[in-house]
């Protein structure tokens, strides 16, 4: 792998940048591995690169449908942030906000990781019980989050109508000041950079079309170009087609695909050097180095693999921001996507063995799995490596829906993000 | 944007003026206490989520305020049919058939 340094960029520059070699190789797949990772999104890239730097587990492919990276992870709104209520999901979180914290390091790629902080605005008295009850809960997890009264969000964020004026005043607000955002493709490139360095094989244009399942084993999988691929394990990381996967391997998981649209304005003047979310006025916003605010707020009501929502919803996201920032009225929207978010019941993921043998998921990170993208490649990679889930995936069972051992991130949650 | 039929209204309406309400056709247990933990996690939890043909229950929240069934295809988004509930639907998936 070439080493990335200001130095490597001054000596390639007299050669015009025309001799940087390949990011990754373009591999024809084996017949047969140690483990085949289905998904080439940020998690799946992220738990090739675990598997062969961390365990060891370096005869592994990642096949990908389309292109790496071109699913969710292309199509987030890239906030981080760790600061969920309960024990099970805070330790989760927080354990790939450190990963986030040496990443550029780690891969030597600069997944432009900014920690500008993360505003949840509280609106409602009850909003305020419930930010001190998830702060103080943060806290006692270690993790850094202040109480904010409406005066202090105005002096973080000045444009931010913190007015009596407004229909749904700020009475404050959740700080988590190591919040941030990444750059959510150098997430992906980065992490399949380092795969590959490491011998993975990154198989692009490839669907998997069925889990070939021997004796309640599953075995490899099947695609139209390259027939059967063979594997001792199989970790399905595929967000909004996990359900499809699923009803490959002959059962069903508690999870419904929606749309979820964001948008982004045209390049403005640094205007917002932090994000904003609101629950109550559902919408949040956040302004790229690029300049473009971006905004995003909730998911279509219905389900669809479609990758686009209806234009009412964005109409709603418009409304919700404008609401917050009056000052944004006349800012023109550049582009609107959608991507497909796997909801589950209780706003958590999945992170789990299977009714099948040596077939593992890694799902229902919904709306909001980017933040998690380092630590969820990293215990899944774990899991896959001793075929057994790693402690922090363990609260993260299928089975928790049969037992009702359920983890409701539902406040922390709360906009989709 | 849907242009959805009411067949309550018997009219098109926007999209807006409705609600998803997920699933279709979800019965309740008959006799909830002798089911297993897996039979009501099941039922309180588990939803077809098919990338294709689905039947699914919407509200006319802003209109008459009655529920009804669609088939809608989650792919292509196109609306297959409406129908009451009770009723049963026309067009269903082959692998469903
Ligand atoms: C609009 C929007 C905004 C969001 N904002 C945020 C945010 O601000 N913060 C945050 O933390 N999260 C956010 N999220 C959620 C986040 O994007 C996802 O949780 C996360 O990116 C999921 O990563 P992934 O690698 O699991 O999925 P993906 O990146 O979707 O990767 C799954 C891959 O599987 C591939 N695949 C599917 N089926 C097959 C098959 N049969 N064979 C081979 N390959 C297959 C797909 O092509 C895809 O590339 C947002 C999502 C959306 C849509
Ligand atoms: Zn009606």
């Amino acid at each position: 792998m070439q080493h990335y340094s200001g130095f490597g960029l001054l000596k390639h520059s007299f050669s015009h940048h025309e001799n940087w070699q390949r990011v990754w190789r373009n591999p024809t797949p084996k017949k047969k591995y140690d483990v085949i990772i289905v998904g080439g999104g940020g998690h799946g890239l992220a738990t090739a690169y675990y598997l062969a730097k961390e365990f060891g587990v370096t005869n592994v492919a990642v096949i990908e449908k389309g292109f790496l990276g071109g699913g969710n992870t292309a199509r987030n709104t890239t906030i981080v942030r760790s600061n969920y209520l309960w024990d099970e999901a805070a330790h989760l979180y927080e354990h790939a906000m450190k990963l986030w914290e040496g990443l550029s390091q780690d891969l030597n790629y600069n997944v432009m990781f900014s920690q500008r902080g993360c505003l949840n605005l509280g609106h409602t008295l009850q909003d305020m019980r419930d930010i001190e009850r998830r702060v103080n809960a943060n806290r006692l997890n270690g993790i850094d989050g202040e109480v904010l009264d409406a005066q202090q969000v105005q002096e973080i964020v000045p444009v931010l109508d913190c007015s009596d004026r407004a229909r749904y005043p700020v009475m404050g607000a959740s700080w988590q000041p190591r919040a941030g955002v990444a750059r959510h493709d150098a997430v992906a490139w980065g992490f399949a950079r380092g795969a590959d360095a490491h011998g993975v094989d990154l198989i692009q244009q490839t669907e998997v079309q069925d889990l070939i399942i021997e004796d309640g084993t599953v075995v490899g999988v099947r695609t139209a170009q390259y027939g059967e691929i063979r594997a001792d394990r199989v970790g399905c990381v595929v967000a909004g087609n996990s359900s499809v996967l699923a009803k490959m391997g002959g059962f069903e998981l508690p999870l419904e695909s929606h749309p979820l649209q964001a948008l982004v304005s045209e390049p403005i003047k640094p205007i917002l050097d932090t994000v904003v979310m609101s629950n109550h006025v559902h919408g949040y916003a956040s302004q790229s180095d690029k300049g473009d605010l971006v905004i995003g707020a909730g998911i279509d009501g219905y389900n669809g693999y479609g990758q686009r929502g209806s234009y009412s919803t964005i109409e709603h996201t418009i409304q919700a921001v404008l609401e917050m920032f009056p000052v944004f009225s006349r800012v023109r929207m550049n582009r609107q996507w959608g991507g497909i978010v796997d909801t589950c019941p209780d706003a958590c993921p999945i992170i789990s063995e299977t009714p099948v043998k040596n077939l593992f998921f890694n799902c229902g990170w919904g709306t909001g799995g980017f933040k998690a993208t380092p630590g969820s490649g990293h215990v899944f990679a774990a899991s896959l490596a001793k075929g057994e889930m790693h402690e922090l995936a363990k609260p993260f069972s299928m089975f928790r829906f049969h037992n009702g051992a359920l983890v409701d991130e539902h406040g922390a949650a709360g906009v989709a993000h | 944007m849907f242009h959805i039929y009411c067949p309550h209204c018997c009219e098109y309406r926007e999209e807006e003026e409705f609600h998803a309400s997920g699933q279709a056709h979800i019965p309740r247990p008959l006799d909830p206490d002798a089911c297993t933990d897996q039979e009501w996690g099941e039922y309180m939890y588990f939803r077809k989520n098919p990338r294709g043909i689905h039947h699914e229950l919407w509200v006319h929240a802003a209109g008459c305020r009655k529920f009804f069934n669609i088939t809608r295809d989650t792919q292509t988004y196109e609306i297959k049919e409406v129908y009451k509930i009770g009723e049963q639907p026309s067009v269903v998936a082959n692998s469903d058939q």
